[in-house]
C-alpha cells in the first residue's frame, strides 16, 4: 500500500484518517455495546440455543452433518411415512408429496413438493420439525436426508445416485423456485361513488 | 309497577302441589336446597349426584320465590346457552351468528392448529431470543409479565377464512363461511421491548417466530413491521391465554393473517432473510392464474358479513328486522358499511356501533322492514385507506379461483318467502 516516503501529511489526509478511525470506533461501540433497559431475563447458553435452533435456511445454514441416499430413503418412507402419505406418495390420504408438475396454471393445480415448493431446504426443515405427524423431531439427520432424497428423486428433481448432505441439498434446484412473487395487494378495489 | 299488572301466567301454589310438576322433585330443587343448606359435604354430594346437564331440565316457575345458587369460584354461562364452536381435529369455527358486540368470548374464539393443542406448563416454558442480536436471551413467562404491559383489542382472522367459498357457496351458516375470525383484548409486552433487551444487530431484517407445538409452527416476519406493531401476549380478555390461543405465550400482529400470530411461542431468531418455512411456501401463499404465487401476503383486507339474518336462520314473519353484522380491516379502521337489501342494486349506510377501533371487529346495524318477499342481503365495508370490499367476481377476475387464502368478498344471503336464509353467490 503506502510506502513511508510517499506518505505526506496533508491536512486533508489527516482529517480523512481521523474520520475513518472515529467512525470505526463509533460503529464498533454500537455493535458490541448491549445496554438492556430492564435487566429482566438472562443470557442464553450455547447449549440452550443449540437444542432449539432447528430451522434450515435456503442457503443450507443450520443443516447438520450426515447424509442420505435415495435407496435408504425408500426404506424410511415405506416404514415411517407411507401409512399416511400412501405407498408411493401419491395415494394419500395425507398430502400428496409427488407429481403435479406443470399443473399450476390448469383448472386443477396440484401443489406438491415437486410442483410448488421453491427450496429443497424447506423439505429438510419441515420433515425434521413436523414429521412423522405422530412423532415429530424424532428422525436422525441420516433418515431426514434420505427421505428428502427419495421424495426429490420421485419428483424427478435429483438423480437416483445423488447423495444428499449439507453441501448438496442447498444446491438442488427446485422447478418452481422462481414461482413466487411479493404481495401486490391491494389489487382489487372499486371505488364506490 | 303495580303487582296486579304483572303478567302472572301461572299460579305458583297450584303448581307446587301438582303431582306431575317436574319442578317439585327436580334435581335442581334438591341441589338448590342442599346448596342453601351450606354444608360442604352436601354440596359435594350434590355435585356428584347431579350432572350439570340435569340442571337444565327445569327452572323454578318463579325464580323470585326460590333461593338461587351460591357464589361460584369460576363462572360458567347460563345452562340455557349452547352456542358452540364447530370443530374438526385441526380447527374450530366461531358461532358469529350467536354473538353480540365485538368481543368474542375466549371459549368461542376460533382455533387453528397444525398438530394439536400442546399442554404447556407455564413454569417450564421459556422464550429464547437469538440470531442477529448482541446478547441471546432467555425469558420465563413470569419475567415477560414484569415488562411494561400493553393491551389492545384486535381481531385475528385466519387467511383461510371463506377459503372454501371461491367456487360457489359451500358453507350453510355464517359460522361455516366466516367463523375463522374473532376479536379479543390481548395483553402482553411489545416485541420491540424484548428485542431491544437482547440488542438488535444492524444486519437483522427478518424474524423467525417458532411455536412449541408438535408442528413447531414457524413463520418469518419482516423485522420493521414486527417492531412497529407486534405484541408478545400472555393474556386474552383479562385472563391468561386459552390453551387453543397459544397458552402461555403468543405473538400478535394486529391485522395480519392469523398464522403469523404464532402460538405457544418459544423462539424468536433474527435473520437477514426469510427462512422460507413450509407455512410460507407450500401453505399461506396465493396461487394466481398465471401459475405464480403471492408470498408474504400478510394484511387481511377489509371484509364484512351480515350475521343476522344469516345462513340457516329463519325470519318468523314479515316486519321489523334489525340487520346486524361485523366488519373489520387489517389496514386500520372501518369508515363505513353499506347494506343492500335488494341484491346489490341499492345501498344504505349502516350505523356503526362505537367503539370503532383499528384492526378490530366493528359492529354495524341497519333497521329494515322485511315485506315477506324473497330478496338478497349484502354488506360492503370501506376502510380508512379508501379500500372498498370487493365482490367475489372482482376478486376472481384478478386472482382466479385457486388462491384459496384471503377471500374477503361480499357475502350474499338470500331470504326466501318462507323466511329461510341461504348462502348464495350472485
Ligand atoms: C400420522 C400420519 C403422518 C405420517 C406418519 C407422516 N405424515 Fe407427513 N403429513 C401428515 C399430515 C396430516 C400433513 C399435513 C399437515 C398440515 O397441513 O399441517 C403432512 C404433511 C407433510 C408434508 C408437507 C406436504 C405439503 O405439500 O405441504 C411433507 C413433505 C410430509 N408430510 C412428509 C412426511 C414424511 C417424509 C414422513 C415420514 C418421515 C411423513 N410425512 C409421515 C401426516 C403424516
Amino acid at each position: 500500500m503506502f510506502t513511508s516516503n510517499k506518505w505526506t501529511l496533508t491536512p486533508i489526509w489527516v482529517m480523512t484518517v481521523m474520520f475513518i478511525c472515529v467512525s470505526a470506533l463509533v460503529s464498533a461501540a454500537a455493535e458490541s455495546e448491549h445496554t438492556p433497559t430492564y435487566n429482566i431475563g438472562r443470557p442464553a447458553s450455547q447449549a440452550e440455543i443449540h437444542a432449539w435452533n432447528i430451522d434450515i435456511a435456503p442457503n443450507g445454514e443450520g443443516l447438520p452433518s450426515g447424509q442420505g441416499t435415495v435407496i435408504e430413503g425408500a426404506t424410511v418412507y415405506t416404514n415411517i411415512c407411507a401409512s399416511c402419505h400412501g405407498l408411493t406418495g401419491i395415494e394419500g390420504p395425507m398430502p400428496i408429496l409427488i407429481g403435479g408438475r406443470d399443473t399450476l396454471t390448469t383448472n386443477q393445480p396440484l401443489k406438491t413438493v415437486g410442483s410448488y415448493w421453491p427450496y429443497a431446504t424447506t423439505l429438510y426443515d419441515y420433515i425434521y420439525r413436523a414429521m412423522p405427524l405422530n412423532a415429530p423431531q424424532s428422525l436422525s439427520p441420516q433418515q431426514v436426508y434420505a427421505v428428502v432424497a427419495w421424495i426429490l428423486f420421485r419428483n424427478g428433481i435429483i438423480e437416483e445416485s445423488t447423495i444428499l448432505n449439507a453441501q448438496t441439498l442447498p444446491a438442488v434446484h427446485m422447478p418452481n423456485q422462481k414461482g413466487f412473487v411479493r404481495d401486490t395487494r391491494p389489487d382489487v378495489s372499486r371505488m364506490v361513488p | 309497577m303495580n303487582n296486579n299488572d304483572a303478567p302472572l301466567a301461572e299460579n305458583p301454589s297450584s303448581h307446587s302441589e301438582s303431582s306431575d310438576n317436574p319442578e317439585t322433585d327436580s334435581p335442581l330443587n334438591r341441589r338448590t336446597f342442599l346448596l342453601t343448606a351450606s354444608s360442604t359435604l352436601a354440596v359435594t354430594a350434590a355435585h356428584m349426584l347431579t350432572p350439570t346437564s340435569a340442571a337444565t331440565a327445569s327452572s323454578p316457575s318463579d325464580p323470585a320465590r326460590t333461593p338461587g345458587m351460591e357464589a361460584s369460584a369460576y363462572g360458567t354461562r347460563a345452562t340455557f346457552e349452547h352456542a358452540q364452536r364447530l370443530t374438526t381435529s385441526t380447527r374450530s369455527l366461531t358461532p358469529l351468528q350467536q354473538l353480540s358486540g365485538i368481543i368474542t368470548p375466549s371459549a368461542l374464539h376460533f382455533e387453528r392448529h397444525h398438530n394439536g393443542v400442546p399442554l404447556i406448563d407455564p413454569q417450564k416454558h421459556r422464550l429464547l431470543v437469538h440470531g442477529l442480536v448482541h446478547q441471546p436471551m432467555i425469558f420465563t413467562v413470569e419475567e415477560l409479565k414484569r415488562f411494561p404491559a400493553e393491551s389492545r383489542l384486535a381481531f385475528i382472522e385466519c387467511s383461510g377464512n371463506s377459503g372454501k367459498e371461491w367456487n360457489g357457496p359451500k358453507g350453510r351458516t355464517v359460522q361455516e363461511t366466516h367463523g375463522l375470525t374473532s376479536t379479543s383484548e390481548w395483553t402482553g409486552v411489545s416485541l420491540a421491548t424484548i428485542l431491544h433487551e437482547a440488542g438488535i444487530r444492524s444486519e437483522a431484517k427478518w424474524m423467525l417466530a417458532e411455536g412449541s407445538d408438535a408442528a413447531a409452527l414457524t413463520r418469518s416476519i419482516p423485522l420493521d413491521a414486527g417492531l412497529e406493531q407486534a405484541l408478545l401476549c400472555y393474556a386474552q380478555n383479562g385472563e391468561p391465554l386459552r390453551p387453543e390461543q397459544g397458552y402461555p405465550l403468543r405473538l400478535l400482529l394486529p391485522g395480519w393473517e392469523g398464522n403469523t400470530c404464532v402460538k405457544w411461542l418459544r423462539r424468536l431468531k433474527l435473520m437477514t432473510s426469510p427462512a422460507m418455512t413450509r407455512e410460507e411456501t407450500s401453505k399461506y401463499t396465493d396461487l394466481m392464474p398465471d401459475g405464480t404465487a403471492r408470498q408474504f401476503t400478510f394484511d387481511m383486507e377489509a371484509k364484512s358479513v351480515i350475521t343476522f339474518p344469516s345462513g340457516g336462520q329463519q325470519l318468523e314473519k314479515p316486519g321489523f328486522v334489525e340487520i346486524r353484522g361485523l366488519a373489520w380491516t387489517g389496514r386500520g379502521r372501518i369508515t363505513h358499511v353499506d347494506v343492500s337489501t335488494d341484491g346489490g342494486q341499492s345501498w344504505q349506510a349502516a350505523a356503526l356501533q362505537q367503539p370503532v377501533l383499528p384492526m378490530c371487529h366493528t359492529r354495524f346495524r341497519l333497521a329494515w322492514e322485511w315485506n315477506g318477499q324473497a330478496t338478497i342481503l349484502q354488506s360492503r365495508c370501506h376502510d380508512e385507506t379508501g379500500y372498498v370490499q370487493p365482490t367475489l367476481a372482482d376478486l376472481i377476475a384478478i386472482r382466479g379461483t385457486h388462491s384459496y387464502y384471503h377471500n374477503n368478498a361480499i357475502q350474499s344471503w338470500k331470504i326466501t318467502e318462507d323466511g329461510k336464509v341461504h348462502n348464495v353467490h350472485i
